[in-house]
């Protein structure tokens, strides 16, 4: 009988440490880069070399992060945000992801910019179960959740952002004759496929001429040349921002008034439009995602105060026209949700899982109404985007915010 | 002859190295060896990444070396050869399913041949005109790896992702640990036939070119042959760099084999000591650190950093790490006097 009790007694003492010690691991967990007072995030960005221009949006990302720090961090942790030079070339953002997975010993890799780095480093990482998160790039391949899910998009993908434009013009103009000028490389091709995929059983007939150029070319004059000899009425420029400007230029020397739609990348007011000449701009059509700092119609909108407070007093002296500034905020909002959506539970998996559970979430720079999504099955957060038109000096939007969701491969 | 074209034939850059001095003596080479074997076993992965890359670097500057040090002829093509070698090995493994070790004796016969031919009108040229066409070439390469004709093998732009090696046999060892002995291994062996080569009747004919090539082909020497030779010899020591580099990183695309890389490679070379075989793997050291400690003095003034610390080392000691190991073996030779 005391044997019976005392085993009865043990096991009970046995059942509340158990519960004791698992509601305890409950309420805090962490892997590597994570503790009680301290989340370790890394990043790389091409602050020297060929893409330099993009470093803007590490630098943003670090002013952000020590605001956050200021107020007091995020559930009571700072976050360390370690940020290395990749110079845009694959190896060196090897090298660079190692050092920091493996030395600096960080939680997870937060928007690492361009699409062969991330492609360099993204087996290593799904490997390693070291979250990719929020790369910056528009490849669609990001959204791949099946074979890679430790990494996740941020960005409306190239191929979503085409896929809206065909879906646009299949409605307002469904008799378009549809030109095409392409960059020739990943960047291009996947904006051409997004058109084609959009347009659906009517692109081969609506589609009456692709030209592609090459991004080494010092000016594209022929190939608009040649385009206007085809006689298109609608001309699509998948072109980055020197060429864009330069062929809403030579369009506009040639006298020659197509409906032009321009890519969401060389959207830009103060990079493309400006020199391209703001006469020659008039009636372009393009989409958008985030809100233009550039823009006065937001001077009021309580979200870009916001910002603009931010970068005053963070970023003194930063070139507000600068898209990367809204970009890396926007970024930067999103990973700090997410880590506030961990709560205490900062392990790499549950950074997976919650980076798969945002609903309906609006970073300060997003259009009103654009919102991230993410699902177990859906890693691509920003598929939204508005129809604007270019009008006086700023882009007008109109029309209803389009989705233009792009299944995972 | 114009004085332009006197200039370019003085070639007062790569000075008459003798081929004694080419070398480490026999005890500093066991001292560097231990090192390079015990080491490893004492740090993390990572750690084991950059030497395997260090080695790897160091192998592309040794070819330019045996290249510019031994036969006197300049190239800023180095990263075409080194790209070739990469995508060799990167397709063999990925698309036929060779085994690694394998693909890169074959990336080293494509590139020796791809050198070999490229040295043919490479003859005509010479100093900086010869320094002017391997430039072009490397300018080339990217966008010939992102044509289209060739995508369905090299992935385009997109590159192609490689599959790193597990130690074979079972060996309790990492992948990275593994990959850096399979490199030392080949990296220990491609020295000690370049020293071997350059010891032999080809490199003193190398030399002889090197020196003077009108008294060279007077001597007999076969000056166009032993030219091409030469440079494909070191295309084919690079390709075998480039080979083990793609296994390394596990990716290749053609924005890793720019002309910065080719210009790294040359750097590399002139730090260490043109001419000067064991100075290879501290140019490589140095084309590989260098960078990360100058962004770790400033972040957005890392490439002036960089120009700041390269210039005092051009300043400071102009022969590079030749010149530092000869004021030592100085400095000890008088301390064993006394």
């Amino acid at each position: 009988m005391l044997v019976k009790l005392r085993t009865a007694a043990f096991s009970a003492a046995v059942i509340a440490f158990a519960f004791n010690s698992s509601s305890a691991l409950a309420q805090k967990k962490y892997d590597t880069g994570a503790s009680d007072t301290e989340i370790k995030i890394g990043n790389i960005m091409p602050y020297s070399g060929p893409a330099s221009a993009y470093g803007v949006i590490g630098k943003t990302e670090e002013a952000y992060l020590k605001m956050i720090n200021d107020k007091g961090g995020i559930n009571g942790r700072k976050i360390n945000f370690v940020t290395y030079d990749d110079a845009y070339s694959p190896p060196k953002a090897v090298e660079q992801v190692r050092k920091l997975v493996e030395s600096d010993e960080v939680l997870a890799v937060f928007n690492p910019l361009g699409t062969p780095s991330n492609t360099a480093i993204q087996k290593y990482l799904n490997s390693k179960k070291v979250p990719q998160l929020f790369v910056a790039t528009g490849a669609t391949k990001w959204n791949d959740p099946k074979n890679f899910p430790w990494t996740v998009g941020w960005q409306p993908s190239y191929q979503s952002e085409a896929q809206i434009y065909a879906k646009w013009l299949l409605k307002e103009k469904p008799d378009a004759k549809i030109a095409i000028l392409y960059q020739n490389d990943d960047f291009g091709k996947d904006y051409l496929k997004g058109t084609k995929d959009g347009l659906g059983a009517k692109a081969s007939s609506m589609i009456i001429l692709e030209e592609s150029y090459e991004v080494s070319e010092p000016s594209i004059d022929s190939h608009i040349v040649k385009i206007k000899a085809a006689n298109p009425d609608v001309l699509l420029i998948y072109a980055t921002p020197k060429f864009g400007a330069q062929t809403i230029k030579k369009t506009a020397e040639l006298g020659w008034k197509p409906l032009q739609i321009i890519t969401n990348v060389s959207a830009s007011v103060g990079s493309v439009m400006q020199p391209a000449g703001f006469d020659n701009a008039q009636g372009v059509l393009s989409a958008a995602y985030a809100k233009d700092g550039a823009d006065p119609q937001w001077n009021n909108d309580p979200n870009m105060k916001k910002w603009s407070e931010f970068v005053d007093k963070y970023m003194p002296g930063a070139d507000k026209t600068d898209g990367s500034i809204v970009y890396g905020y926007g970024a930067a909002q999103t990973l700090a949700k997410v880590l506030e959506m961990c709560g205490d539970d900062l392990t790499r998996a549950n950074v997976m899982k919650q980076a798969a559970s945002l609903k309906d979430f609006t970073p300060d720079t997003l259009l009103p109404g654009v919102k991230i999504n993410t699902s177990v099955t859906d890693f691509a957060p920003i598929a939204q985007l508005q129809m604007q038109r270019f009008k006086g000096q700023k882009w007008e939007l109109f029309g209803e915010i389009i989705s233009g969701d792009v299944p995972s491969e | 002859m114009s004085a332009v074209e006197d200039v370019v034939t003085e070639a007062p850059a790569v000075e008459a190295v003798p081929k004694r001095a080419m070398t480490l003596g026999y005890g500093t080479s066991l001292v560097v060896l231990a090192a390079l074997i015990i080491t490893p076993l004492l740090v993390k992965n990572f750690i084991i990444f950059q030497m395997t890359m260090l080695l790897i670097y160091a192998l592309a500057v040794l070819a330019l070396n045996i290249l510019t040090g031994g036969s006197g002829q300049f190239s800023l093509g180095q990263s075409a050869f080194y790209a070739v070698g990469a995508y060799t090995s990167a397709i063999l493994m990925e698309h036929f399913n060779i085994n690694y070790a394998l693909t890169l004796p074959i990336a080293g016969i494509i590139c020796f041949g791809f050198g070999f031919l490229f040295g043919q009108p490479a003859l005509r040229l010479s100093g900086v005109y010869l320094a002017l066409a391997t430039f072009a070439l490397a300018t080339a390469m990217p966008q010939l790896l992102k044509l289209g004709f060739f995508e369905h093998w090299t992935g385009g732009v997109q590159g192609l992702v490689v599959t790193k090696p597990d130690a074979p046999f079972g060996l309790p060892m990492s992948q990275d640990m593994w990959l850096y002995y399979f490199t030392l291994a080949i990296a220990i062996g491609i020295y000690i036939a370049s020293v071997n080569l350059l010891r032999s009747r080809s490199g003193r004919a190398f030399m002889a070119i090197r020196d003077n090539e009108i008294a060279a082909s007077a001597m007999g020497v076969d000056v166009a042959k032993y030219k091409t030779l030469a440079f494909g010899v070191s295309a084919g020591i690079t390709g075998i760099a480039g080979g083990l580099g793609a296994i390394a990183v596990q990716f290749v695309a053609p924005d890793g084999y720019t002309i910065t890389l080719a210009i790294s490679l040359f750097l590399g070379m002139v730090v260490g000591g043109v001419g000067w075989l064991p100075g290879s793997i501290v140019g490589s050291a140095f084309i590989i650190f260098v960078p990360n400690i100058a962004e770790g003095i400033s972040k957005g003034l890392s490439g002036a950093v960089f120009g700041v610390l390269l210039f005092l080392v051009i300043f400071l000691v102009p022969h590079g790490a030749r010149q530092v190991a000869l004021v030592a073996q100085q400095l000890a030779a008088k301390l064993k006097k006394n």
